[in-house]
């Protein structure tokens, strides 16, 4: 059998920041301590009329255009989002229809906090290996919520990818595993506008504990060691833990900083670890090595070897992530309440 | 008004309009008969691409509820690379349109049904760069 993996992704940021600075102001905060302690020097903000669906059509598209592929040979589509806009009502029909691919594929919603996104990519190769679909496509994407004045409203941002998995790819997947436990470290109940979450609790036994054992797993079954590695890229709910994980599993700096988004464009969620990777699949070479580790509260993480392929050389990889991250546009604390929709109206 | 903008979905979704075959007139919003061939129409459907160029524009202020949030916003004629003028809201900041201006499709939201509603989705457009 021909190898399966990534034959193409596409990535989606809205264009305004807010600045850590802008946020502290408003709660009366230190903001250097605020961005040393957390790592996150701004985030993304969504405008009114963009929300998840929208989000997802957009990295689709790019990632249809360059894959070059008709989508109506795509079979399946898998929306991973914490911020569906329905919550009885599917996003993968919306993208459905909007990119074209007909009316026969499979479609449904994931929803595991930061890691539904990567949990679509794992059925999509397990459908495309097994022969049910040619091309299956796996969103993360998100617009994230945090209450005012929550620690969480420095980091929780909006952004998403998506991947195109299939035959012939540009990133061949080598193995893949998922560690998952029942660990409340982060929730939102239904019908509440904003998550609750365990503090510090989301560290060690949450965040350290499923991302660091299931990437040590994974190296260990596979027979690799972290210098075996070209890349790395775990979540990044702020720009502290996942380099700290990469230390604990024995990476080195230079193996993550292209994968770290977060300190610019904050905590995508499900698009998180997955916009990291867009982002080293964009200067990857063929023969590079690549560790995704993803993380979702509640919890589990999804790990994943990718081996690139010679296809990346002709491979359209333009405008790249982080081309995308530095080019946005600064709101202030009042337009960013605005487009979040923090104002009470009549 | 929700069986009528889901029968659209097709065409708002995307630029997808009608071409008459007989004489080639492009044709969005689609008709599905051409006023110039008329019984000797023969349509089919196309997509009109993803971009296109400013003709002119307005600046709304005084606004529909459903849009109070986006005051002002800016509705434009877009000339498409594809054939058509069509009209459209493009999403920028009112010191950046001008006439000339390349403009690219965007998937975004129409408005929101209150909130316990349908939300209405489908093509805009935003500045090409």
């Amino acid at each position: 059998m021909s190898s399966v993996g990534i034959v193409s992704y596409g990535t989606y940021i809205p264009k305004f920041r807010i600045k850590a600075e802008e946020i502290a102001k408003v709660w009366g905060e230190d903001a250097d301590s605020i961005k040393s302690g957390l790592g996150v020097l701004q985030k993304s903000v969504p405008d009114l009329d963009e929300d998840t669906a929208t989000i997802s059509v957009e990295a689709s598209r790019e990632a249809i255009k360059r894959a070059k592929i008709d989508p109506k040979k795509i079979g399946a589509i898998f929306v991973g989002s914490e911020s569906h806009p329905y919550a009885v009502k599917p996003t993968a029909t919306i993208v459905g229809d909007a990119i074209g691919c007909g009316n026969f594929f499979h479609a449904a919603d994931y929803e595991f906090a930061c890691k539904a996104g990567t949990a679509g990519i794992q059925t999509c190769i397990a459908m495309v290996k097994s022969g049910m679909i040619e091309y299956g496509l796996a969103i993360g994407a998100d617009t994230s919520q945090s209450a005012p004045g929550d620690p969480l409203e420095y980091s929780a941002s909006a952004g998403g990818t998506a991947f195109i998995i299939g035959k012939s790819p540009i990133a061949e997947v080598e193995a893949t595993l998922s560690f998952t436990s029942d660990t409340p470290d982060f929730w939102r109940r239904e019908g509440q506008p904003y998550p609750s979450h365990g503090g510090r609790f989301t560290g060690t036994p949450a965040y350290f504990r499923h991302v660091y054992t299931a990437g040590e797993k994974i190296m260990r079954e596979n027979g690799y060691k972290p210098e075996d590695f070209d890349y790395a890229v775990f979540h990044q709910p702020n720009g502290k833990f996942p380099v700290r994980v990469a230390r604990m599993l024995g990476f080195r700096s230079e193996q993550i900083e292209q994968g770290l988004v977060v300190r610019k464009v904050g905590n995508t969620y499900s698009g998180s670890s997955v916009l990291g990777f867009s982002a080293i699949l964009d200067v990857a070479k063929p023969g590079d090595k690549i560790l995704l580790v993803s993380f979702g509260s509640g919890a589990g993480s999804d790990a994943f070897i990718f081996d690139i392929t010679d296809r990346i050389e002709e491979f359209e990889r333009e405008p790249k992530v982080w081309d995308k991250i530095n080019r946005g546009v600064e709101v202030d604390y009042s337009v960013y309440l605005k487009l979040r929709r923090k104002i009470k109206m009549k | 008004m929700l069986p009528r903008f889901w029968r659209k979905i097709k065409y708002r979704y995307d630029i997808v309009g009608t071409v008459c075959e007989t004489c080639g007139s492009k044709y969005y919003p689609p008709r599905n008969f051409c006023p110039i061939c008329r019984r000797k129409s023969k349509m089919k459907e196309v997509n009109f691409g993803d971009k296109g160029e400013v003709v002119s524009y307005t600046v709304v202020h005084d606004t529909p509820e459903e849009y109070r949030m986006m005051k002002p916003y800016i509705v434009a004629l877009i000339k498409l690379d594809g054939g058509p003028t069509i009209t459209s809201q493009v999403v920028c900041d009112e010191s950046e349109i001008h006439i000339g201006m390349r403009v690219k499709k965007a998937f975004r939201k129409y408005f929101e049904d209150g909130e316990d509603g349908i939300i209405y989705y489908g093509t805009k457009f935003v500045p090409e760069s």
